[in-house]
């Protein structure tokens, strides 16, 4: 009920042009020395030259081991049968993680393994990667996080630790996250993206972003609405959405996508009403000021949110020029993966 | 009383809908001038002919299929017999087959013949295709069962595997090109021959479904 009201106050509220985003890691406290203006820029951590391959589905060991990585894949590719209880919508982890979570590029689950435990502004605290995969339960499935020691969380654990093997730990693995795409050259557009939307989305996933249900199943998951998810999810980052567009939408024919396209697609696709952030405590402005930074339309117009993409370039450039601060992924321990 | 009454009335309108429903309709079982009984290379069962390469048409989505007729006719989709009959269909005679063909139940195939390695290759890609490759897997679109999301993706499951291969040969050459969006050329030009006939062969192994799904 809460949620119900939370959900019809943020779209009332804010006539369906809100959405959001989580406040980008601010520099760390850290006890080690920083970096000094004249010293050179911090190396980032090291990237392995080579693309990671996870281990082939055909070598998932029979045994009881080999139970619970399949047990992990069938809870992460049919979340909405095998964790039924923890799912508040139609979403399953595959949606956003393609090729159940191996695709470079689309969050894979081998690179996410290494980078845990680790410091996330989000939560403000280290995060393990179960309480990671928590976050996307109560996030990106807006339901109920599975308990750690839960039959559920092992299994998912021991799936992204098979995919993982080999990978080396602490490493920002190639293909990790989501791609950045540089800021287009023109500041993103409701009206364009509506017209990409059109021409490229609506037919898997509906005129209305409802996405396509058969057989009493989503075939195509909603991309807004109360089936999709909530406003505390990464994938609700107009940056964030770009990335997984331009390299992995349409099926297909991902890359085909320019980079106006997907950050106009991306725009149009978050300015629509969705489930509330959980974090949210009556408030959108203070929800919006404590979590939401300006990626996002969470408490923002369209207009408001391109102003502040043009500021954070040309921020951005002077930044670059200073160099003075390290990029928070750049320092070990800080997850470079994408709020979520 | 009146609601007894028409509770009568609605069950009479009920039997009526459904013995015409029971009944074919005439361009199924009597075609029209140049345009030959549909069943008469579909069957009444919109089940098809395997050795013939005539596709399974039952259960696809009524849109799929009068999309299908109105692309025959404009030309933007080629055969040399479907062009012919599209042509003499009335917009009358295109939503009843549709209708017809959408209430059927999908054919089970006679057991297949294929090499059972050949089977499991074409089984992995319908699963879980070669994203390496940007492959996504058939059951991406199609659904998880294979039988299609309506309006726009057509069951596969069950389609005759002759029928299959000349569908993607034909996105593959570029002698079929009335996909939305390019989505199955993009997918046919990408697959090698072998894959093409693996994927065939296992997605003619599956179907067997009961009626009432569009």
């Amino acid at each position: 009920m809460n949620k119900a009201i939370g959900y019809l106050f943020c779209a009332l509220a804010l006539g369906g042009m809100v959405s959001g985003c989580d406040k980008p890691p601010s520099p760390p406290k850290t006890t080690e020395p920083a970096p000094v203006a004249t010293a050179p820029a911090p190396a980032p951590v090291a990237v392995a030259p080579t693309q990671f391959t996870p281990p082939a589905e055909s070598e998932i060991p029979n045994n009881e081991y080999g139970d619970a990585v399949l047990l992990g894949k069938n809870i992460f590719v049919n979340t909405q049968q095998y964790a039924k209880g923890f799912v508040g919508n139609g979403m399953n982890c595959a949606n956003c993680h393609l090729d159940n979570g191996r695709k470079a590029d689309s969050a894979p689950l081998w690179a996410a393994y290494v980078l845990y435990p680790a410091y996330r502004q989000k939560t403000g605290r280290i995060d393990t990667i179960q309480s990671r995969i928590q976050g996307c339960f109560l996030y990106s499935m807006n339901g109920k996080p599975p308990a750690l020691d839960s039959k559920e969380m092992t299994a998912l654990v021991t799936y992204h630790y098979w995919l993982a093997k080999g990978a080396p730990t602490g490493v920002k693995l190639p293909g990790q996250g989501y791609l950045k795409v540089p800021k287009p050259a023109q500041t993103p557009d409701m009206a364009r993206g509506k017209n990409v939307y059109e021409n490229n989305c609506a037919i898997c996933h509906g005129a209305n972003g409802e996405g396509i249900q058969a057989r009493g199943e989503y075939a195509f998951p909603p991309l807004w609405g109360k089936d999709s998810f909530n406003w505390g999810a990464g994938m609700h980052r107009v940056d964030t959405a770009a990335g997984f567009i331009k390299v992995n939408m349409p099926y297909g024919l991902g890359g085909t996508l320019s980079d106006q396209e997907a950050w106009d697609v991306a725009l149009f696709m978050n300015s629509h009403e969705r489930p509330q952030d959980p974090r949210f405590k009556g408030s959108v402005a203070q929800t919006r000021d404590t979590h939401h930074d300006e990626n996002c339309l969470y408490g923002r117009s369209p207009e408001e949110l391109a102003a502040s993409i043009e500021r954070k370039a040309e921020a951005g450039g002077e930044a670059a020029a200073g160099q003075t601060k390290p990029a928070p992924e750049q320092l070990e321990g800080y997850s470079p993966a994408i709020s979520h | 009383m009146r609601s007894l009454i028409s509770h009568i009335f609605a069950g009479v309108m009920v039997m009526a809908a459904s013995n015409a429903a029971a009944a074919p309709p005439s361009i199924i079982t009597q075609g029209k001038g140049a345009a030959l009984a549909c069943a008469s290379c579909h069957g009444v069962d919109g089940a098809g002919n395997a050795q013939a390469g005539f596709p399974a048409l039952a259960q696809l989505p009524p849109a799929y299929f009068a999309k299908q007729i109105a692309d025959f006719k404009a030309g933007t989709r080629t055969h040399p017999m479907m062009t012919p009959i599209a042509m003499a269909m009335s917009a009358e005679d295109t939503e009843s087959g549709a209708r017809h063909y959408a209430s059927q139940a999908r054919p089970k195939n006679e057991a297949s013949t294929a090499d059972p390695a050949v089977i499991a290759r074409g089984k992995n890609l319908a699963i879980n295709g070669a994203w390496d490759r940007n492959v996504p897997p058939c059951f991406k679109c199609h659904a998880v069962d294979g039988l299609g999301v309506p309006p726009a993706f057509p069951p596969i499951a069950g389609q005759h595997a002759a029928y299959t291969v000349s569908q993607l040969q034909a996105w593959k050459t570029g002698a079929r090109t009335n996909d939305p969006q390019k989505l199955m050329k993009t997918v046919a030009e990408k697959l090698t021959d072998d894959e093409i006939h693996a994927v065939a062969d296992y997605l003619a192994t599956l179907g067997t479904r009961e009626k009432g799904n569009e």
